[in-house]
């Protein structure tokens, strides 16, 4: 037992607030969206230049120039923006932007985030993640908590080039929640996914970290 | 003044165009790509190019066609996941890369055009990206210096512009046209629609004519769509019927 997807995501739409200008990125973070809570107020970035996402379009209407960063077609709202990429990483870079949520493949106990390449092997390139985890205010990631192989992704120190170094405030797995100190380094074990115990995730993990759940 | 309209895009290119140049390219993945003048340049044949653009197309379209057609010799972007072309090309070191996360390289273009030479960002510090740069503080924190970009030619593409080379983009297909468009010792624009002088209202153009030296009408746009992603309609909708 442990979280789906679309449980992390909905985990994730827990650090959303009211008024919040956010930042999703492509895979699991894009699902976020389908779980802020009725009533609540959440403007959605699109770094390509957009505030204010809409939902997919429906079929037969998708718009070749409107689409997210993960190249999806999209829609406008009433209230939504178009700019420029020099704008949208004012926003981002400035400090306008209160959450950033975006994938990870490894994430260290210091708080470092490498997301962007595995020298020699599969070269895709940051986009605007390193934007993202150096202006942002509060930097969640979500990812599964184990390679495909079972190798540990949450380390004592990353063994990929960092997207970011003390960048991650939280850490949202398939097996729990993590807080992170990024300032001290530190990590906290604050949730564990249903069925999931402490033993179960000790096994799974190479960083150290305290148990608050 | 001598016009800066062209009648193809061949044309608009024509005495511009030289082995071993730099060209910005505008768009994000297919979004808003100068899909004509790509093409007269494909068709041009120039080679040894440096391409400075966010990301290289796709394999078959947009600058995946100058990498097919082995004209491509270094590649400034920020995300080249879409390409498998360029990903053999690269770790087979046929193809250089010079990976610039996306903001910095909006900034990079931002303010080469804007005559600035440098600048300094926290983004990218402690990373690959920051290796052999100056680093500085500032207020308590650690800035890396980035420096600004210029190109020999910008190709842009617009929705609509005028003769005068005023332009106007629509929704996400912006994106890094606008700075592009700043930073091209030479700036061609691509629009799909050419309109009278007088049709586009002055407080609402994107790119004031200044920056733009020829502009031509693309004689076809394709558009394509990386990932067409949607939804069903609701269900009365389609056939009556209730599910």
């Amino acid at each position: 037992m442990a979280w789906t997807r679309d449980d992390m995501a909905a985990r994730a739409a827990k650090e959303l607030k009211d008024g919040f200008y956010v930042n999703l990125g492509i895979g699991i973070p894009t699902l976020v969206a389908n779980h802020i809570p009725a009533g609540m107020s959440v403007t959605l970035q699109s770094e390509n230049g957009m505030l204010g996402m809409g939902p997919f379009p429906f079929e037969g209407e998708a718009d070749a120039d409107l689409i997210n960063a993960g190249k999806q077609t999209i829609t406008e709202l009433p209230t939504s923006s178009y700019f420029s990429s020099s704008d949208s990483f004012a926003m981002i870079r400035g400090g306008h932007i209160a959450l950033s949520i975006l994938g990870g493949m490894q994430v260290a106990e210091n708080g470092d985030l490498a997301n962007w390449m595995v020298p020699g092997k599969m070269v895709k390139g940051m986009g605007g993640a390193m934007d993202l985890v150096a202006g942002v205010g509060r930097v969640v990631v979500v990812m599964d908590h184990n390679e495909k192989t079972g190798a540990p992704k949450l380390l004592n120190r990353c063994t990929l080039p960092l997207t970011g170094a003390g960048v991650v405030d939280l850490l949202i797995t398939d097996l729990g929640v993590f807080e992170i100190d990024r300032k001290k380094g530190g990590v906290k074990l604050i949730e564990l996914a249903s069925g999931v115990t402490v033993e179960d995730v000790r096994a799974k993990t190479e960083a150290d970290f305290e148990v608050r759940v | 003044m001598a016009s800066k309209i062209r009648n193809d895009a061949a044309g608009a290119l024509e005495g511009l165009l030289f082995d071993g140049m730099t060209i910005m390219s505008g768009g994000f993945g297919l979004c808003g790509i100068p899909e004509n003048l790509i093409g007269a340049i494909r068709a041009a044949g120039t080679r040894r190019l440096t391409v400075i653009s966010n990301n290289c197309g796709i394999d078959g379209f947009g600058l995946g066609l100058l990498l097919e057609g082995g004209q491509i010799d270094k590649m400034v972007s920020s995300y080249v996941g879409e390409n498998k072309l360029f990903e053999q090309l690269y770790l087979s070191g046929d193809l250089a890369l010079e990976f610039t996360p996306q903001g910095t390289l909006a900034e990079r273009i931002r303010a080469g055009g804007a005559g600035i030479p440098a600048f300094f960002t926290k983004t990218g510090v402690g990373t690959l990206v920051a290796e052999g740069k100056e680093l500085r503080e500032f207020e308590g924190g650690t800035y890396v210096m980035e420096r600004g970009l210029t190109a020999d030619l910008a190709i842009v593409k617009a929705w609509k512009g005028d003769a005068e080379g005023n332009l106007v983009y629509r929704k996400t297909a912006r994106n890094f046209n606008p700075m592009m468009a700043t930073a091209g010792k030479a700036t061609v624009a691509e629009v799909e629609f050419l309109v009278p002088i007088g049709e586009l209202d002055p407080d609402a153009i994107h790119t004031p004519g200044i920056f733009i030296d020829r502009i031509v009408q693309g004689a076809h746009f394709e558009k394509r769509i990386e990932r067409v992603t949607t939804q069903p309609r609701p269900a009365e909708n389609v056939s009556g019927e209730t599910v």
